[in-house]
């Protein structure tokens, strides 16, 4: 027993120490702050230069960030939010807590061209299923997957960017055919998790042969584990892309800390830690490079995305298309 | 009456008046916040239905499980005989998040089911789902079930087990004479309250049911709330599932409902055929191991990771011990105004105070915190409000069974001692002090315990208001589960699970100690 009491001991003496220093509070999703994500990292090198304490708080998967987001409204102690992506930053802008940026004049590295004033693109991704290399003849379009008994991990588009992603990627590959895909892929679906981390979890753990992730989560193995079992299935209709972003908000106390961080986040120095930790595509090409590793990717052919403007009806319709064909 | 109760019969109605305005003030809110909103889509239909699909399967399944089980218990005599019972006691205060991880040691794919099956070369089972919904529901109620089926059985006479044994009958002449009629009695009122109990389910469907064909109404306030912050979607939901619940409730209020809280479950009737040993046994045998397995698989999987857990769990759980503390203050301090009123107060005003104190059996967690949101959220940040409302909401709910332990302790005080107390003068807070809490250890432990342990274990109204700065431990442990922490959850859960045995015992036998026979 002492030694669970123990660290309680430890933990109430700590915090005294850096008390004095600005406090940038810093709203993320999970996986961005878990050990092996670039969190610590780019904590550590940011802290290096603002002398400042940069405290990360996870609030779930990316549209959970949004959802809290609202619910906190102005009352919110959030200085910067990290990880709204291009699904939802209309409905972000909506609310009216992000201050613009002024970078707009930076040149980005992005599948397409970036114009917002008031959300900065950190990295970017083509949503893809991931399966081992065992999975004989992985489905190649959505339609064939439908078909098949392959079992699929997703995330809820209502809390998960990834899995408002997926929705969004049918809706775009079969605009009103979308509601009859769903219903072909309840059979295929074991469950569907909150968030990203929990189905790549479960999936780790064998409990489906898909998941939804990313074109580059096989890099993570690659690099990371040495291990090139994992592989992500190319779609015949194209993949969706998202582009992933951080905005400052307005009535923050700190909104020159929180512009300076924005600056960092798109600086050579982070957005070369990005790729092996958040295992995304940087917004700004390092000087370095990509890693090795990345370069065994598939390159999807076709990038569908929906404009910015057209996405919050677009959600809301394609929500209850899903909701609906996923219900019976 | 007693000379000097009026000050008791008016603290008795201020608590109850207490109780009810919170309960009919939120569900006002809700009322007035749902009217400015829309329809009910295909998914809310989908939930309604859901509900009411899955509260009707845990009820069935787990009721028809525990005919047999309660018969087994009833006719034979082993050693263990009374830890079995026991444990048929234990999920009252389980926390329902440990018992989701221990049900995934055991059912997820890789529990230990599944490598059986695939030892086997059997299909594999997955416990995600609407059926894994049903079997942790059957894991909660299948042992309350038993309790009630098996109080009834040891209600029969043994005389009358005798009797029918030395006039010759068979099992089945047994089972339609005395068992049937029994049964018939009972079941509807065992299933009812599982029913009931099963529509408000949160924190199961929240952790296993997974995606719109899995979703009860109360989960889909908290999407309501949490995904798309539509409160008056939510204060609509809310609204149905007041009336499922009332309904329900009103569908129990009209059948006799067995008493699984009572003594003397440890006794077992006369009654002992030859037959049947070898079924009994095996479903004594398998009953116990659904029942144990899951959470010594977690304990086994938690140890390791005790030490090693994150900072943020310690202090989650110390919230929770401090909410636990306060839930059962109030929870006492409520139920026993409205005991020691309900005791001195005429027949009419009596059965209004015990009434009111019952409410919390038939009110829905989510539908009062929905309505305490919408009163507080223009005024103060919600996460401030998430562990007072937590202990009080839970306070709320282990007042129904506070009060069963409490009105007749009183009772009986006053009619042991009532006269004597009289006639010396002794009256209000030294009538109090001296005669009436010395005498009621044992109920005011097991009241406090109850409360404690409920609220310690809770995930349903914290879900609401709480941010990361203000989790309590089974919320935390919700964190981790959704970050894929699996190791750290199930070291927290072992936490959590500790911590509700351990309050619980502690009011339990702090009770217990010293207490008037």
């Amino acid at each position: 027993m002492l030694h669970s009491i123990l660290p309680l001991l430890g933990l109430l003496a700590v915090p005294a120490a850096a008390q004095d220093a600005p406090v940038l509070e810093v709203y993320t999703y999970d996986s961005f702050v878990s050990d092996w994500g670039p969190g610590p990292a780019l904590e550590t090198a940011f802290e290096e230069s603002c002398a400042c304490d940069l405290r990360f708080t996870a609030a779930g998967d990316g549209a959970e960030l949004l959802a809290r987001l609202r619910l906190e409204g102005a009352r919110t102690e959030a200085d910067v939010v990290v990880g709204l992506d291009t699904s939802l930053i209309a409905m972000a802008a909506e609310t009216g807590l992000f201050a613009q940026h002024g970078f707009e004049g930076r040149a980005w590295d992005l599948p397409i061209a970036w114009q917002d004033d008031l959300f900065v693109p950190f990295d970017w991704g083509y949503f893809a299923f991931i399966h081992d290399r065992s999975l004989e003849t992985p489905p190649a379009s959505f339609e064939e997957l439908a078909e098949s008994d392959v079992s699929i991990l997703i995330q809820d588009p209502r809390s998960s960017t990834p899995g408002l992603g997926l929705l969004l990627w049918v809706k775009a590959a079969y605009g009103d055919g979308a509601e009859a895909i769903w219903e072909g892929l309840s059979d295929n679906i074991v469950t569907i998790t909150k968030g990203w981390s929990e189905a790549y979890g479960l999936f780790l753990d064998g409990e489906a042969d898909m998941v939804l992730s990313y074109t580059t989560s096989p890099a993570y193995h690659i690099i990371a584990e040495n291990d090139d079992s994992k592989m992500a299935a190319p779609f015949e209709e194209g993949h969706y892309l998202q582009i992933e972003v951080a905005g400052a908000i307005a009535s923050s106390d700190e909104l020159d800390l929180a512009m300076e961080f924005l600056d960092f986040l798109t600086s050579d120095r982070a957005q070369s830690v990005l790729p092996t930790t958040n295992w995304m595509y940087p917004a700004r090409l390092p000087e370095a490079g990509l890693p090795e590793g990345f370069e065994t990717l598939i390159a999807p052919e076709t990038a569908l995305i929906f404009p910015a403007g057209e996405l919050p009806e677009i959600r809301s319709m394609a929500l209850d298309e899903w909701l609906t064909a996923l219900s019976r | 009456m007693a000379y000097g109760a009026q000050p008791l019969i008016r603290l008795g109605q201020i608590a109850a008046g207490l109780v009810v305005l919170l309960i009919a003030g939120t569900i006002l809110a809700v009322a007035w916040r749902a009217e400015a909103s829309a329809r009910l889509g295909a998914a809310d239909w989908a939930a309604i239905r859901f509900t009411l699909w899955q509260a009707a399967w845990s009820a069935i399944l787990s009721v028809a499980l525990a005919i047999p089980l309660a018969r087994a218990l009833a006719r034979r005599r082993f050693p263990g005989r009374s830890a079995v019972v026991t444990i048929l006691g234990a999920p009252f205060i389980l926390p329902v998040i440990v018992a989701v991880l221990g049900l995934l040691a055991i059912f997820g794919r890789n529990g230990l089911l599944n490598a059986g099956l695939g030892a086997l070369g059997l299909p594999e089972v997955t416990i995600y789902g609407a059926w894994g919904v049903v079997l942790a529901h059957v894991f909660f109620n299948l042992p309350l079930a038993t309790r009630f089926l098996l109080q009834a059985w040891l209600s029969v006479p043994s005389e009358r087990f005798r009797l029918a044994a030395s006039l010759g009958f068979g099992p089945a002449a047994t089972f339609r004479i005395i068992e049937w009629p029994l049964l018939r009695a009972t079941v509807p009122g065992a299933a009812l309250v599982i029913f009931l109990i099963c529509t408000t389910s949160f924190a199961v469907a929240l952790t296993l049911g997974g995606g719109p064909s899995a979703t009860t109404i109360e989960l889909a306030i908290y999407q309501a709330f949490r995904f798309d912050f539509d409160l008056g979607r939510a204060a609509l939901l809310a609204l149905v599932q007041l009336g499922v619940t009332t309904v329900a409730g009103l569908l129990v209020l009209g059948v006799a409902v067995p008493d699984a809280m009572g003594g003397g479950l440890d006794r077992e009737v006369a009654y002992r055929p030859a037959r049947g040993r070898f079924l009994d046994g095996l479903m004594i045998l398998l009953a116990t191991v659904f029942l144990v397995t899951p959470i010594g698989a977690l304990a086994v999987s938690g140890v390791a990771a005790l030490p090693g857990l994150p900072a943020e769990v310690w202090w989650a759980a110390m919230r929770s011990i401090a909410t636990a503390l306060g839930s059962a203050l109030l929870c006492l301090v409520l139920s026993l105004s409205i005991a020691l009123a309900v005791v001195r107060a005429r027949r009419g005003v009596a059965r209004l105070l015990d009434l009111a104190g019952l409410l919390g059996i038939a009110a829905s967690p989510l539908v009062i915190g929905t309505g305490l949101f919408i009163l507080t959220f223009p005024w103060i940040a919600p996460s401030r409000l998430a562990l007072p409302l937590t202990g009080l909401v839970n306070a709320i709910m282990a007042m129904p069974f506070a009060l069963r332990a409490l009105i007749p302790a009183v009772a009986r005080v006053e009619a042991d001692y009532g006269k004597l107390a009289d006639n010396l003068g002794l009256r209000g807070g030294a009538r109090l002090r001296i005669l009436i809490l010395p005498r009621l250890r044992r109920p005011i432990g097991f009241s406090a315990g109850l409360a404690a342990a409920l609220s310690m274990g809770d995930l349903g109204v914290v879900a609401l208001f709480a941010d990361a700065g203000s989790a309590t431990l089974p919320l935390q442990l919700y964190r981790l589960m959704g970050a894929y922490r699996m190791e750290a959850a199930s070291g927290a859960a072992l936490l959590l699970l500790g911590l509700s045995l351990c309050i619980f015992w502690v009011f339990d036998r702090g009770g217990r100690v010293d207490a008037d026979a």
